[in-house]
């Protein structure tokens, strides 16, 4: 149960919590850092590894603390990043 | 081009072949591109009726890289060229994607008679208080104080207030946003593209490489920092009292009303000479 | 009704800036962006009257250079568009015109050449802006350039002007001079249907493989329009077929530079247009274009009347430069004569086709083109 809500939902078992799913194309990045530093969820982080723009890509902490505000889509300036909902049929 | 671009979501909006584009890491004007991708998926835009325009600058690449009938003209003339389109076929909707020099140095005369005359073209107008594409220099709108490649010792020249000069000029919609406001700038831009009459958003991009680097915001996210810090939004306040200032960036719809446009005006009176004539 | 009106068949006295006006939109054209300039104001008046009732669009731009920014967006908008000015505003348009031919918009401009340099003399006629019209603009690059010597040429030259600019895609200039503009002369238009008007080539591919800036085997590309759902990129910058800048290729430079030039030098016999008068036996030849061929032939019968063997060429074309008609004339002549309104312009070329023919340029400044007689003393004289 997501941490913020002080009691549990009466229909927390009905209503599904839309999933997000993470694309980074990887070496359209440029590293300016832009989509790791305004997640409001903290969900990127630079990687370790170096692309063919010689720069570090982000990387996914946790997928599944995302939002789905798709802030990193927008604010983009290489259309390197976007998110979509993940299509689930019995949970994910 | 790498075989990633088919994947992006909105990569029917750009010509693939294209990408990637040539701006720096963290520059604002592949915000700003993002953006009005954005604004054209949101609306869902018949592709076929837009044309995008742009003079000479970094910004003035971006009519290549939206997949659109598209133009690139010589350095202050993207607004006279998006004019002869527009009277030319006035079903079009016609947008001028341009900087702070090509539209407010060289092309600002340009810019005050279109907006005089009320011609319904949209202009975007990226500003990042320099001349980035040639290496960082001097503007019309360079903050005072401000080193450049052409002011060394720091600028002494006052920078235009562009909503207020747009707004004076007779623009009937004028906003100003940061790229870091990228959901107010998609909104901004849907309102744009589905209005008449001459309407203006000026972007403040961040421009590291160039005006950054030499004025104490090396990286992209301190300057996106200063435009977090400094930004106020205000609704419809006065864009006289809207200066830039590093302490304070107003931004914000100041301006959104409806007047005869150029186009309808000639029309009508082509309509009423015909009827006459006979 | 309203393309009736367009073509005004039948006999008038006009000007030769009205007589251009109604050429113009005889040819089709639908789009006149211009600013205010003697001696070619006349022709932004006249047509600011008239394209309301046919249809089409008049706009005073805020300077010269909107306005030819405004015809080659009008233009590729799908308009036949046409500005008019003189000679400062001829200098102005200079950076457009190189647009207009790097990214091969049809379009027409009429430079009415006044008294120069810089202000100079603006209600007086002049020749001075006739090389101007080849290299004004910096880079490499071809007009095509016509000089009307008269009202009716006026009108037929701004019509060619026209159909030139549509098959090739190119900027074409009718450099009139402000007596030729200024002057009333008897003018006969005739009924629409016998007027030759062309229009540029449309594509025959599907919008996915339309290639902008690709060729026929005439050097010229099909020109979709904005709005017909091409989704096209047209860039000044250095550009490839699929109008994509290259601005490090140096394949794609010469590919693309070379073939604007070509696309006029090759096709340079259809395009020249000369007119030849007792040019057969001709031991004088004068060259001459605009309103002073209109005193030279005056010259050239005098002379003959003398039992002086002179002739005529009269250059319609002046670029491409008619140079096999002049190369042609002056293997027969013993001399030629070029009289100018200006202080040596068009005589280089003359020179450079007539190899060793000697050449002797009659100049004139300012006040009135060359009198018949100036010219018949030359004549004589040159017969040393």
């Amino acid at each position: 149960m997501p941490e913020r809500l002080w009691r549990t939902p009466l229909d927390i078992e009905k209503v599904a919590r839309p999933k997000a799913e993470i694309h980074i194309i990887k070496d359209q990045c440029k590293g300016c850092g832009y989509c790791i530093n305004y997640c409001p969820k903290k969900v990127l982080e630079e990687s370790e590894e170096i692309n063919a723009r010689g720069v570090h890509p982000p990387r996914v902490v946790d997928e599944k603390k995302c939002i789905l505000c798709s802030f990193c889509t927008a604010v983009c300036p290489d259309f390197a990043i976007f998110v979509k909902e993940k299509q689930c049929k019995d949970g994910c | 081009m790498t075989e990633a671009v088919e994947q992006h979501l909105l990569l029917k909006y750009l010509r693939a072949s294209m990408m990637p584009h040539i701006w720096c890491s963290g520059c604002g004007n592949g915000i700003i591109l993002n953006s009005f991708v954005h604004a054209l998926d949101e609306l869902q835009m018949d592709l076929n009726k837009l044309v995008v325009v742009s003079g000479i600058g970094c910004i003035g690449r971006a009519a290549g890289y939206t997949n659109v009938d598209s133009y690139h003209t010589t350095h202050g003339r993207p607004i006279a060229f998006a004019t002869g389109v527009k009277l030319a076929n006035p079903k079009l909707e016609v947008i001028v994607i341009s900087g702070d020099g090509d539209l407010f140095a060289i092309g600002g005369n340009h810019f005050i008679h279109a907006a005089r005359r009320n011609i319904g073209i949209k202009v975007i107008c990226a500003n990042n208080f320099n001349y980035g594409m040639t290496g960082g220099q001097v503007g019309p709108t360079t903050p005072p104080e401000a080193i450049t490649t052409t002011t060394p010792y720091g600028n002494i020249e006052h920078p235009f207030n562009l909503v207020h000069l747009a707004a004076a000029a007779g623009a009937t919609y004028v906003a100003r946003w940061t790229t870091l406001h990228v959901r107010m700038l998609t909104m901004s831009i849907k309102k744009l593209l589905q209005r008449k009459g001459f309407s203006f958003i000026e972007v403040i991009s961040p421009c590291p490489e160039t005006f950054g680097r030499r004025n104490k915001m090396r990286t992209g996210p301190e300057m996106m920092e200063w435009f977090k810090k400094a930004s106020v939004i205000e609704k419809f306040s006065d864009p006289a009292k809207a200066e830039i200032t590093t302490e304070r960036i107003v931004v914000g719809e100041f301006v959104d009303v409806e007047k005869p446009t150029y186009e309808e005006l000639l029309h009508e009176k082509m309509a009423q000479i015909m009827k006459e004539g006979g | 009704m309203a393309w009736e009106k367009a073509v005004l068949t039948g006999a008038h006295f006009m000007s030769g800036d009205i007589a251009c006006a109604e050429g113009a939109i005889a040819a089709g054209c639908r789009f006149f962006a211009g600013y205010p300039i003697t001696p070619a104001t006349e022709i932004a008046e006249h047509i600011a009257a008239r394209m309301p009732k046919i249809g089409g669009i008049y706009i005073q731009m805020e300077d010269e250079i909107a306005s030819i920014a405004a015809i080659i967006g009008a233009s590729y908008t799908g308009l036949k568009a046409m500005t008019a000015t003189s000679g400062p505003g001829f200098s102005l348009m200079q950076e457009n015109i190189g647009l207009a031919a790097m990214t091969e918009t049809p379009c027409v401009i009429v430079d009415v050449m006044r008294g120069g340099p810089s202000t100079g003399q603006p209600t007086l006629p002049g020749q001075q802006d006739v090389m101007q019209a080849k290299w004004g603009s910096h880079g490499d690059y071809e007009i095509i350039a016509l000089a009307p010597s008269s009202v009716q040429e006026m009108f037929n030259l701004t019509i060619e002007a026209f159909n030139l600019s549509e098959t090739y895609r190119v900027p074409t200039i009718v450099m009139a001079d402000e007596v030729v503009a200024h002057m009333w002369e008897k003018i006969v238009i005739p009924p629409a249907e016998e007027i030759n008007v062309v229009n540029r080539k449309k594509p025959n591919t599907p919008p996915q493989k339309y290639l902008p800036f690709m060729p026929d085997d005439d050097l010229v590309p099909p020109m979709a329009c904005f709005g017909e759902g091409y989704h096209f990129h047209a860039t000044g910058l250095t550009h490839d077929e699929h109008g994509h800048p290259q601005t490090q290729s140096s394949e794609v430079q010469t590919k693309l530079v070379r073939r604007l030039c070509d696309k006029i030098r090759k096709n340079a016999d259809k395009i020249i247009r000369v007119e030849e008068k007792m040019l057969e036996d001709a031991d004088i030849v004068v060259v001459a274009y605009g309103i002073v061929a209109r005193a030279s032939l005056s010259a050239v019968r005098k002379a003959r009347e003398k039992g002086i063997k002179a002739g005529l060429l009269r250059l319609v074309t002046l670029w491409p430069f008619p140079e096999k008609h002049v190369a042609k004339a002056a293997e027969r002549a013993k001399a030629i004569i070029v009289p100018e309104m200006n202080c040596g312009q068009m005589v280089r070329e003359v020179e450079r086709a007539a190899k060793e023919t000697p050449v002797f340029h009659l100049s004139k400044l300012g006040e009135e083109p060359h009198t018949p007689m100036e010219i018949l003393e030359f004549i004589r004289r040159s017969q040393q």
